[in-house]
């Protein structure tokens, strides 16, 4: 009887212990979860506050005469002879036009710059676009140069000593007298994703890379997913079980840790050197890349395959169901959903990476969005890196945007995951 | 069903090869491979040729030079580089490659120089030091200093100590990693400059040549030469930052930033776009690139882009290269060279020395 009240008064004084032990375990969860959502936090803030910047762009509205005699154009120019010609010129004009006290040619220099490199390419366009323009006056909005963009979205310190800033007295002179006029004006910036990679960070755009991406992850898919189930179904629904099943299990899951180069320099032997297939194509990209993606789908699908109940196979075989009937009638649909999540992991993976393109020549200056698997391309990942290198400043604000694509991107092809996984999920 | 499949795989597989082959046959835009140090101008001349000509935008990557070397001599074809970069001068044993696997006709175009400068914080004392002290400073073995000829482990480890005409002040360098061609032309041009004005060094170069260039290329190991990665952004980040360190990078590097570091004299020079042209600033090099004239009416537009890139609005003084902190050959080179480059002529036969 004692004893059996000590047992009970023993347990009654462990219980407070108990409970108190699952809470700090919980409290563990907690902080694990606020901290790491606040390094998320920090990185997203830090990406976006640097990257907004770089969806805005200012403009200049200037009076431009496009003069024959400027332009050095003849009087019945082909399509060459307008292609070349100066309308930096006419640009140069409108600016001294705008300031006529500037004299000394490297004041004129710096004036020279407020507008971008990409001016005189709007005006091309404009002219090519009817070439009856010659000659005429307009006012038109062009875009300013990189600089100016960073002194206009507040990056220059002007109470520094003129000597340690790039953006020099004059330059805010000129900028705050235009901006008085009402001859600056800031807009959505539609060359970033309206245009291919450029040297000049104003004129550098996202589209090249994005459709690099997408034909890549296209052939990707296309050539992963099937060959990865396929794959997955023979080796777990209809391969007899013995020593060359299991040595094929171990090397796809040693497969799935090697390291992603060594594909890179394994497209670089076969499909470029041996194939002839062209470099630098999304087409070898994705080839490269869905070869390192199938073992990551052959793995999750199988476990997808094993966790269909074995009651739903005996059923059907039961009701006379051959072999092929039961695995593409019942267990491939139920075991869908999971495949799905294995594929968009590799996906996903595949999105993000550089290292192995290096081999295959996707890591290279490209202007020109890539329209087929054939063309030069490079992908989002590599034009970070390369934005990420160069010397002109703007470029920062670039690669924080890049970045805001290429999560943007993933956001919608996981949306795209959760989506197809609740059409097919089925629950029992 | 079975038989169904393999004609879907045979057809899929058949059109894959097609599609392929007709991408080979049919490449209509110039590619170009090689330096890194090439890169920032080559792409800017492409994307203006790009935008002014009816022709598509090049293709240029960033293989580095050797690397470039070996994808432009690996043969005749659509599928091998037209262009190569280089920031040194083709070697006789890459020419010679070239020849076997048919790249006989190459032209050779020198388009300018890259400085290398040696820079500190912009608040910082200016430095004006020779190579020889730099040699001392940062080589990892270094005469010995009781003036035996006798090699030492490098014992400076302030700049005083070396030169009693330098700021005292801890020596603290960072650079470029041994991968990367500046860190070579820097070992080269810098080091290897200030190791020959010691005499016995020099007389080393004829009876041993290896343990020479052991000598005079080899950068200390001691933590006081500092590898920061390939990017130069990031030395001059940290040069901002520690205002006692110095940061070696490429000369558009210091173009750009001219408001937060400052470049040093070396052997009583600045680099400016004048000193590195006339050749009085030492530590310059060259940059060239190369054109397979098989290609030439191949592939569309190499000619014009020839052109462009050979053009006073490009490689001129006041061209926008020059913008972007290229330093461009003299007056009279330019022309020229531009006239034999306009002629198509062949580059000269390298031969082993």
């Amino acid at each position: 009887m004692n004893d059996q009240r000590n047992t009970t008064e023993i347990v009654q004084a462990s219980i407070k212990r108990r409970y108190a032990k699952e809470k700090r375990f919980r409290l563990y969860g907690l902080i694990a979860i606020i901290s790491s959502l606040a390094f998320l936090a920090m990185l997203i803030t830090t990406i976006t506050i640097r990257g907004l910047p770089a969806f805005t762009q200012n403009f200049i509205q200037l009076d431009i005469t496009l003069d024959q005699k400027t332009l050095g154009l003849g009087d019945e120019p082909d399509i060459s002879a307008l292609r070349k010609a100066n309308y930096n010129g006419t640009i140069k004009n409108s600016l001294l036009a705008e300031f006529p006290d500037v004299t000394k040619r490297k004041d004129k220099k710096l004036l020279y710059k407020l507008v971008s490199k990409g001016g005189q390419y709007d005006l091309q366009k404009k002219v090519m676009a009817d070439p009856e323009l010659i000659g005429e006056s307009m006012t038109v909005w062009l875009p300013v140069g990189d600089d100016v963009h960073t002194y206009l979205k507040g990056d220059v310190d002007i109470t520094l000593p003129e000597k340690k800033r790039r953006f020099k007295d004059i330059q805010v002179g000129w900028i705050d007298s235009l901006q008085e006029n009402g001859q600056i004006a800031k807009r959505f910036n539609k060359t970033f994703f309206e245009s291919g990679d450029s040297r000049e960070p104003e004129l550098a755009g996202i589209r090249g890379a994005l459709f690099g991406s997408m034909l890549t992850l296209v052939v990707t898919l296309a050539l992963s997913f099937p060959v990865a189930v396929a794959a997955a179904l023979y080796l777990e629904e209809f391969a007899p079980k013995n020593r060359w099943t299991d040595l094929i299990e171990v090397n796809i899951n040693n497969l799935a840790a090697v390291p992603s180069i060594v594909f890179g320099l394994l497209g670089l032997a076969v499909f470029i050197n041996f194939f002839h297939l062209p470099r630098s194509a999304p087409l070898v990209g994705g080839l490269v890349l869905s070869l390192m993606t199938l073992p990551t789908i052959i793995i999750s699908s199988r476990a997808a395959l094993k966790s269909v109940p074995p009651s739903i196979r005996d059923a059907a075989l039961g009701l006379g169901a051959s072999n092929l009937q039961v695995v593409f009638h019942h267990v491939l649909p139920l075991a869908m959903p999971g495949i799905l999540t294995g594929t968009i992991i590799g996906m996903a993976q595949a999105l993000g990476e550089t290292a192995p393109l290096l081999m295959i020549g996707m890591v290279a200056f490209i202007v020109d969005v890539p329209t087929a698997i054939t063309d030069p391309a490079t992908v989002l990942p590599v034009q970070i890196f390369q934005w990420a290198d160069l010397p002109e400043k703007g470029f920062v604000e670039k690669t924080s945007a890049a970045i805001m694509v290429l999560l943007a991107f993933l956001i919608v092809m996981n949306a795209l995951a959760v989506y197809l996984r609740k059409k097919f999920e089925r629950k029992w | 069903m079975n038989l169904h499949n393999t004609k879907f795989a045979a057809v899929a597989g058949a059109l894959f090869i097609a599609a392929a082959a007709h991408a080979q046959s049919a490449r209509d835009q110039i590619s170009i491979v090689g330096s890194s140090t090439v890169y920032p101008f080559a792409t800017v001349v492409a994307e203006r040729f790009g935008q002014t000509t009816s022709f598509k935008t090049p293709k240029i990557e960033s293989t580095g030079s050797g690397g470039g070397m070996k994808l432009f001599c690996n043969g005749l074809g659509v599928e091998y580089a037209d262009i190569t970069n280089s920031s040194r001068r083709m070697k006789a044993s890459e020419y010679k490659t070239c020849q076997e696997n048919g790249v006989t006709d190459i032209i050779e175009v020198l388009i300018g120089y890259d400085g290398i400068a040696l820079a500190n914080a912009i608040d910082s004392e200016l430095f004006d030091i020779s190579r020889k002290d730099l040699f001392l400073a940062l080589a990892k073995q270094v005469p010995n200093p009781d003036g035996s000829e006798t090699f030492v482990d490098n014992p400076y480890t302030r700049w005083s100590d070396v030169n009693e005409d330098l700021p005292d002040a801890k020596i603290e360098v960072l650079g470029p990693p041994p991968t990367s061609g500046t860190r070579d032309a820097f070992a080269e041009l810098a080091l290897e400059g200030g190791c020959s004005e010691i005499e016995w060094i020099e007389a080393l170069e004829k009876s041993d040549k290896d343990q020479f260039k052991a000598v005079c290329h080899t950068v200390r190991e001691d933590g006081l030469f500092i590898e920061a990665g390939e990017n130069d952004n990031l030395i001059v980040q940290k040069l901002e930052a520690n205002p006692n360190a110095l940061g070696i990078f490429g000369f558009s590097f210091l173009d750009q930033n001219s408001d937060i570091v400052q470049a040093s004299m070396i052997d009583g020079f600045e680099p400016t776009f004048e000193s590195i042209a006339d050749g009085s600033y030492p530590i310059s090099r060259p940059l060239y690139f190369y054109v397979k004239k098989a290609h030439i009416g191949v592939i569309p537009g190499i000619k014009e882009y020839l052109d462009e890139f050979t053009s006073e609005a490009a490689w001129g003084e006041e061209g926008y290269l020059a913008d972007k902190g290229m330093i461009s050959l003299g007056e009279d080179i330019r022309s020229e060279a531009a006239e034999s480059i306009g002629n198509l002529e062949n580059m000269p036969v390298l031969e082993d020395k």
